[in-house]
């Protein structure tokens, strides 16, 4: 769409810029002010430069949650893009089946954060929940509190069952939004289920896709609440992802200039990566 | 292979309804029967733990303050973006594309990040346990999301609707309201579904902002975790009890769901 130059525009954006800016720009600032200061308590400051923030990035313990926030970041894109995907070509295109669909499929995305850790909590633990008595019962010997193995299945289980309705989600509306007229071309021409696949709805899909990606890599690169209820960051330290690490080290040891250095770098890898795919994605806009 | 299409979708809301059902099971057991056996269903089947919290004003107060502010924040987030949004579909002005993408990033701002900071803020300008300070705090994520989407389905609609408006005498307002709105009703829709859930699920910012007089819910649940010992048949009736509000909303926005994602950009 070709959009008319008209400065006054800006009225137009000011409550968005207003509310937003009280509520990032400030505590922003805080946290930058932190980050390079030592605190003595009573609002007694002592200027330390970089020390904190070259102190977090030689730590071993930032490297460790940066790489296990990596690890749970890629596996669970892996499984939830291609399963979303998956479950959207299988889902009813119309009749009763698609209310019931989107309805149940939404269920998961609706529960607040930490039921969701407490309900895989109860639905996975060896003695009273069903997938950890099942699994036990079958023979494998599965227990998340103290295996570093099961908790990271448990985990990457419960963000799969979490999340991956949003891909299907939109997945879903990516394939809804392509006329059938393309479907009746490939017919014509004799193309197969892969051939339509790959070149009629993956390339309409991609717009969603994106979002889709940018959306669950944002989200599961910020996890706090579900992994904190469900195993509290153990056993160990093993599913101690980034936000977890952080919370414990800011209003667990109230270490705030390193926890302060350590949100700012944190901050900037989601914002660097989130930058890219935004322009990626403008890219694609502009060209179609 | 087309006969056992539906297997897949199936298959898939089996494994969705499993841990609620076990939720919903363990809600209607005791305590001790949680403890002590292990059973597909309530062997002793109870609602003393829903009478519980119905009885219990720390624990009913607990959904009225999160039902509360998160419709306080879906309001404010909505009525902000509506015009944000429209600027962004329609004008070219100074600084917009760095304004759009900064709003992005407080998206993808860590939560974990601004827990300390909120807490300090939000104290210190004396709104801190205050349903408005949890809404205010929740536009943080919700007013960049709700443009973002609007901003979408504002996109779909040709330029030609409001030039003709224009042309046929109507003042801006009056086409905004009176045209514009109703014709991307279902993009509100869905933008209000958006805010209302991400709002609804969010426990960091909520629990950090709050002690007693707006506590939502899921506070309520963690801190009885911790102080009494686990008393899981009532967290996982309370828990059960925090779907339905989710459960109803989507009722409501089923046929804008399919429908409005396809024409905006979520």
């Amino acid at each position: 769409m070709n959009k008319t130059i008209n400065q006054k525009a800006w009225y137009f954006v000011i409550p968005v810029f207003v509310l937003v800016a009280f509520n990032a720009a400030i505590p922003l600032m805080t946290v930058v002010n932190y980050s390079f200061q030592e605190t003595f308590g009573n609002n007694v400051f002592a200027w330390e430069g970089t020390r904190w923030f070259k102190q977090i990035l030689l730590s071993e313990r930032f490297h460790a949650s940066l790489g296990r926030q990596f690890a749970f970041t890629f596996i669970i894109l892996l499984i939830q893009i291609p399963l979303g995907i998956g479950i959207a070509l299988t889902m009813p295109k119309k009749g009763w089946g698609v209310p019931v669909c989107l309805i149940l499929m939404s269920m998961p995305l609706l529960i607040p954060w930490n039921v969701v850790g407490a309900m895989w909590n109860i639905f996975a633990l060896p003695d009273i929940g069903f997938l950890g008595y099942s699994l036990n019962a079958m023979g494998f010997d599965y227990n998340f509190t103290q295996q570093p193995g099961d908790a990271w299945f448990t985990t990457i289980l419960m963000d799969v069952w979490h999340w991956t309705s949003l891909v299907v989600l939109l997945s879903y509306a990516g394939l809804n939004s392509i006329q059938p007229a393309y479907y009746q071309a490939a017919e014509i021409d004799g193309a197969s289920r892969w051939a339509t696949f790959r070149y009629i709805e993956l390339p309409k899909m991609k717009k969603v896709l994106t979002l889709a990606i940018l959306l669950r890599f944002m989200d599961s690169f910020m996890i706090y609440t579900e992994p904190f209820v469900l195993t509290g960051g153990g056993p160990g330290n093993t599913t101690a992802f980034l936000s977890i690490d952080l919370v414990k080290m800011a209003l667990g040891q109230f270490d705030l200039g390193p926890a302060a250095a350590m949100s700012l770098i944190y901050f900037f890898i989601v914002l660097l990566v989130c930058w890219v795919f935004y322009n990626l994605m403008m890219k694609n806009e502009a060209q179609s | 292979m087309k006969k056992y299409k539906w297997l897949v979708p199936t298959l898939y809301i089996i494994f969705l309804m499993l841990p609620i059902y076990w939720l919903i099971n363990m809600s209607f057991k005791t305590t001790t029967e949680i403890i002590n056996t292990y059973s597909l269903w309530p062997q002793k089947f109870t609602t003393e733990n829903y009478v519980k919290i119905f009885t219990d004003s720390t624990w009913y107060m607990g959904y009225v303050n999160s039902i509360t502010y998160t419709v306080f924040n879906t309001v404010i987030s909505v009525a902000a973006a509506l015009p944000a949004a429209y600027a962004f579909s329609r004008y070219k002005f100074l600084g917009d594309k760095h304004l759009f993408f900064w709003l992005l990033t407080n998206r993808m701002a860590p939560p974990a990040v601004f827990a300390l900071p909120f807490f300090q803020f939000y104290s210190s300008v004396n709104l801190f346990d205050t349903h408005i300070a949890v809404a205010l705090s929740h536009c943080l994520f919700n007013i960049p999301l709700a443009v973002w989407i609007l901003e979408g389905f504002m996109s779909a609609v040709p330029k030609e609707l409001d030039e003709t408006a224009y042309v046929d005498g109507y003042s801006f307002g009056r086409f905004f309201f009176k045209i514009f709105v109703p014709t991307i009703a279902a993009g509100i829709g869905i933008t209000m579904f958006f805010c209302f859930m991400f709002s609804w699920v969010e426990l960091l910012l909520a629990k950090t902002l709050t002690a007693t007089a707006a506590k939502p819910i899921a506070a309520t649940m963690t801190r009885t975790a911790s102080t009494s010992g686990y008393e899981l048949g009532l967290l996982a009736a309370a828990g059960t009890l925090t779907i339905i509000p989710g459960a109803i909303v989507i009722y409501f926005v089923k046929n804008y769901i399919a429908k409005g994602f396809a024409m905006g950009r979520v």
